[in-house]
């Protein structure tokens, strides 16, 4: 397997759309970093970046990668190699190289400038949306052989999971508010991966915003170990399963 | 603090000329507090050597000086109110206080003062009292220097810090109050200043403060309170320059104001307050000058607040910076500085030259539906803050700063 | 050494292959025939397991290939259309497949010299015209030795000279007593290549047997006119039933 991982490298390395990604990084946060002298500022911009930008490279660059790999791993599949060390080679590849573009792009203007405090829940999230992201991006490829196709689908779980969940978690609080809703809420965003980043960032970085009472009912629940423990198994779950599921398909996919 | 000084200066003059000293301690001739106050001539002083004293509880009925030398402790053995006095002209100075009882149906308190006046309690550790020091009645009383501490779990198992019912001309300056229930009480006391105290977690309110019309407080720093300060009912009240920090919690204020008229509110400093100030029922009162950093809601106006002005305020990183439950709004907001403020300034008057909306889309939404804070920041939460920028629908269409400053105040 | 056991493949409605029973042994060498959609190349993927059945099963060395990935170190297979990822090299694709097949360390590079592709080793795939791309496929395709060689068009789009090289390469193979199955619509290639004959028509095996049988039956000498008579002795038999 980790020969075929070095080819699917190689080849991401050649189409130069990482390196452009991580330059992409380092400039934006290098210029948040001249605007704002307040590191809690960069740190919240950078957030949004983490929460949109991220997810949408991640799920565009792992679906066309994927359609461009299609020979190799059309001739790969006629090797006496197993299907899935091909599909978890080339998951691995692009998810790697996808989260160190993210890590030296976001994390070396903060080691420059000497920021280490923020640095670790920021870097943490980001890869792990990446890596769901490339998960869901996986899930969407397989599911038909149209490159256009799949990465319209892609978009569209970019698009539920950043905005479209969000509008119906709104509509459900807003019908049911004469009920108690906290643990229901909690639960719903467990649902969606990008709201539990961005959850689990705030509480680290933007502390203010949940300051309420309800804020302080999440603050304890993320705040605790228990609520660290979920978040992670949750995020690892996201990663985990769309990739579990794409690489079943994949393994019966006729090419 | 000069006055005051002048008048202590004067009693020990006093007492010089006509009056004696009793010293009181385990080498003396004396050795029970109870016995020298006895024996003492309204004008003279006990001195109290350093020591142990359990002696229940000890009355001063007399116009007498009570000095401890380093600090002698007054134990209550978790029994007794220690000190209960009922007089005029009484200084209490340089003691220990230890171990009150406890009682829910009495304010057992370290130092009790009942229908007194010039009253001085001076410099004074007040370690774990029930009630610390507890006014009823009384006039003209200084209340300086002193050190408040206790321990407890139970909002109900500990009493206040430094209590006053029914007082005027009272000054609370300088005392450092923890772990009370309400560090500071004050409940029908009129004419009086509260200054540069320290309230810091306090099971309840930082300062608890209801029918005390014409009082002054003044920098004064409340921290990691309960439930903040409570400021109700009252008229004429002047908050200058106090700082209210980190009152964190589900229905913590920095500040609430809540039937407050012709009050002013100058100079204060809130800082990471669940929020900042809750407004209730307030009319004409003046807000100037304040920063509000960090909190979750800066300003909370209800709908029943009318004529109040706020004007060049800080308000820097807060979540919401303002929000409101109706849609009438008849408070002048004018001439704050909003971090969030995006307008532009041509003439360089250092004014913005489009009005400011203080009150977000979200906020309102938040406010209706507190679990809706699990959006902030989401791009859901950013479209629509966009979209009622631009098509105001929810929030109320006359509630707008119409000269936003352009660069925040130094008030300092 | 392959035996195809009642396999069928649907793609949606369409039925590439429809109860398609094959035994392939080794020593001989196939010739698999039939019009374009007949099913061929499903047949083949299916053997290579890039396809995977419906229904049936395929045994390599009476194992079932389903789930089972080790049985391909025994086959070379030439794809019907090479395709490659783009921006890799001719040396650096051979290296690869080197790297990957490291198990089977003896190579046999014959076809490499004489296609002299060697002098190309650093032209990207992308930049290869169809017929250089064949050479290459061919080339990987003899690289590790197989016992079992699946040749999808093998001739086609080569030029007369390349086209030499290869049959002979496969002639040689083939008396090393090798399985080799052939496609391809150049039947005179495969007379002179193959000694079985595999038509398939719309799914179906619709002749088995040694192509002298057939020439036989027929009473034909090429084989190219012997399979015309086949198959309109199979129309005029189909017309008779209906």
């Amino acid at each position: 397997m980790t020969r075929v991982i070095k080819y699917v490298f190689y080849d991401i390395l050649r189409t130069r759309f990482i390196l452009f990604y991580t330059l992409f990084l380092l400039v934006c946060t290098f210029m948040l970093f001249q605007v704002d002298s307040d590191f809690g500022k960069v740190v919240l911009s950078l957030m949004n970046i983490v929460l949109m930008a991220v997810p949408l490279i991640s799920v565009v660059f792992t679906t066309i990668h994927f359609f461009n790999s299609y020979e190799f791993i059309e001739l790969m599949l006629a090797q006496p190699i197993n299907r899935r060390s091909i599909f978890l080679s080339e998951y691995l590849a692009v998810a790697s190289s996808l989260c160190l573009a993210f890590c030296i792009g976001v994390g070396l203007p903060f080691v420059i400038y000497g920021a280490w405090q923020p640095i670790a829940s920021l870097l943490l999230t980001g890869v792990f949306l990446t890596l769901v992201f490339v998960s869901l991006a996986f899930f969407a490829s397989v599911l038909t052989r149209d490159k256009a196709k799949a990465i319209g689908i892609a978009l569209l779980f970019w698009f539920y999971f950043s905005l479209i969940y969000d509008g119906i978690l709104l509509w459900v609080v807003y019908s049911f508010n004469d009920y108690p809703l906290e643990k229901l809420t909690l639960a719903l965003i467990a649902f969606n991966p990008v709201d539990l980043a961005r959850i689990i960032m705030l509480l680290q970085l933007d502390i203010s915003a949940l300051m309420g009472y309800t804020g302080a009912f999440y603050k304890n629940f993320f705040g605790s170990s228990m609520g660290i423990l979920f978040s992670g198994v949750l995020l690892t779950t996201w990663a985990l399963w769309p990739m579990g599921i794409a690489m079943r398909i994949f393994n019966k996919k006729d090419l | 603090m000069l006055k005051h000084f002048l008048l202590l200066l004067l009693l020990i003059s006093f007492q010089t000329v006509f009056s004696k000293v009793i010293p009181v301690g385990k080498g003396e001739q004396i050795q029970s507090i109870k016995v020298g106050i006895a024996l003492a001539q309204p004008g003279d002083t006990l001195l109290i050597r350093s020591g142990i004293y359990r002696e229940g509880n000890i009355r001063v009925e007399k116009s007498i000086f009570i000095q401890g030398e380093n600090f002698p402790v007054l134990d209550g053995q978790s029994k007794f109110e220690i000190l209960t006095i009922r007089a005029a002209n009484v200084v209490v100075q340089g003691l220990t206080f230890l171990n009150t009882g406890m009682g829910s149906m009495d304010d057992i308190a370290a130092i009790k003062i009942i229908d007194s006046k010039n009253i001085h309690v001076i410099g004074n550790v007040l370690e774990n009292a029930f009630f610390g020091i507890h006014f009823s009645n009384s006039t003209n009383c200084f209340v300086e220097g002193n050190t408040l501490h206790s321990e407890s779990t139970e909002e109900q198992e500990i009493g206040n810090g430094i209590h006053l019912w029914k007082c005027q001309n009272m000054t609370i300056h300088d005392n450092k109050i923890q772990g009370h229930r309400d560090g500071i009480y004050f409940e029908f006391v009129t004419n009086s200043v509260i200054t540069n105290n320290y309230s810091e977690s306090n099971k309840r309110y930082g300062l608890h403060f209801m029918f005390s019309h014409n009082d002054e407080y003044r920098n004064n720093t409340f921290i990691d309170n309960g439930a903040g300060v409570a400021v109700m009912y009252t008229k004429g009240v002047k908050m200058l320059n106090n700082t209210f920090e980190h009152n964190w919690g589900s229905a913590s204020y920095g500040l609430l104001l809540k039937e407050i008229s012709d009050s002013d509110i100058v100079g204060n400093v809130f800082v990471k307050n669940s929020i900042g100030i809750f407004m209730e029922g307030s009319n004409r009162n003046k807000l100037q000058s304040n920063s509000f950093l960090q909190n979750g809601y800066a300003l909370k106006l209800q709908a029943s607040c009318d004529d109040n002005i706020l004007e060049r305020n800080n308000f820097q990183q807060n979540t919401f910076d303002l929000v409101t439950n109706g849609s009438l709004v008849l408070n002048k907001i004018d001439g704050n500085y909003w971090d969030r403020y995006e307008g532009y300034d041509l003439n360089r008057d250092l004014v913005g030259d489009i009005p400011y909306r203080p009150i977000s889309m979200y906020g309102m939404i938040v406010e209706r539906m507190p679990t809706t804070i699990l959006l902030w920041r989401s791009f859901l939460v950013f479209l629509m803050d966009r979209a009622e920028k631009a098509i105001p629908v929810l929030t109320p269409e006359n509630l707008k700063d119409n000269l936003p400053a352009m660069k925040p105040y130094d008030f300092n | 050494m392959i035996s195809i056991e009642n396999i069928c493949k649907n793609f949606g409605q369409l039925a590439a292959l429809d109860q398609i029973s094959l035994e392939l042994t080794t020593g001989k060498s196939y010739a698999l025939i039939g019009p374009n959609g007949s099913g061929k190349t499903t047949l083949i993927k299916s053997i290579l397991g890039l396809v995977i059945p419906t229904s049936g099963a395929i045994l390599f060395d009476n194992k079932s290939i389903f789930n089972n990935w080790r049985y391909r170190e025994k086959i070379g297979y030439m794809p019907q259309i090479g395709r490659y990822p783009d921006n890799i090299r001719i040396g650096q694709l051979i290296d690869m497949m080197k790297n990957i097949r490291k198990d089977t360390p003896k190579v046999d590079e014959d076809l490499i010299d004489a296609f002299k592709l060697y002098k190309m080793y650093d032209k990207p795939l992308h930049t290869l015209s169809g017929g250089t791309r064949q050479k290459v496929s061919a080339s990987l395709a003899f690289l590790f030795h197989a016992p079992v060689l699946i040749l999808d068009e093998p001739t086609a789009g080569l030029d007369p000279v390349s086209a030499e090289i290869l049959k002979e390469k496969i002639h040689h193979e083939k008396r090393m007593g090798k399985l080799v199955i052939i496609t391809s619509h150049i039947l005179s290639d495969l007379d002179e290549l193959t000694s079985e004959l595999v038509y398939m028509f719309e799914g179906k095996i619709q002749y088995n047997n040694t192509i002298d049988a057939l020439k036989d039956e027929t009473n034909e000498t090429k084989l190219n006119k012997a399979i015309a008579t086949l198959i309109r002795q199979k129309e005029l038999l189909a017309s008779v039933i209906e």
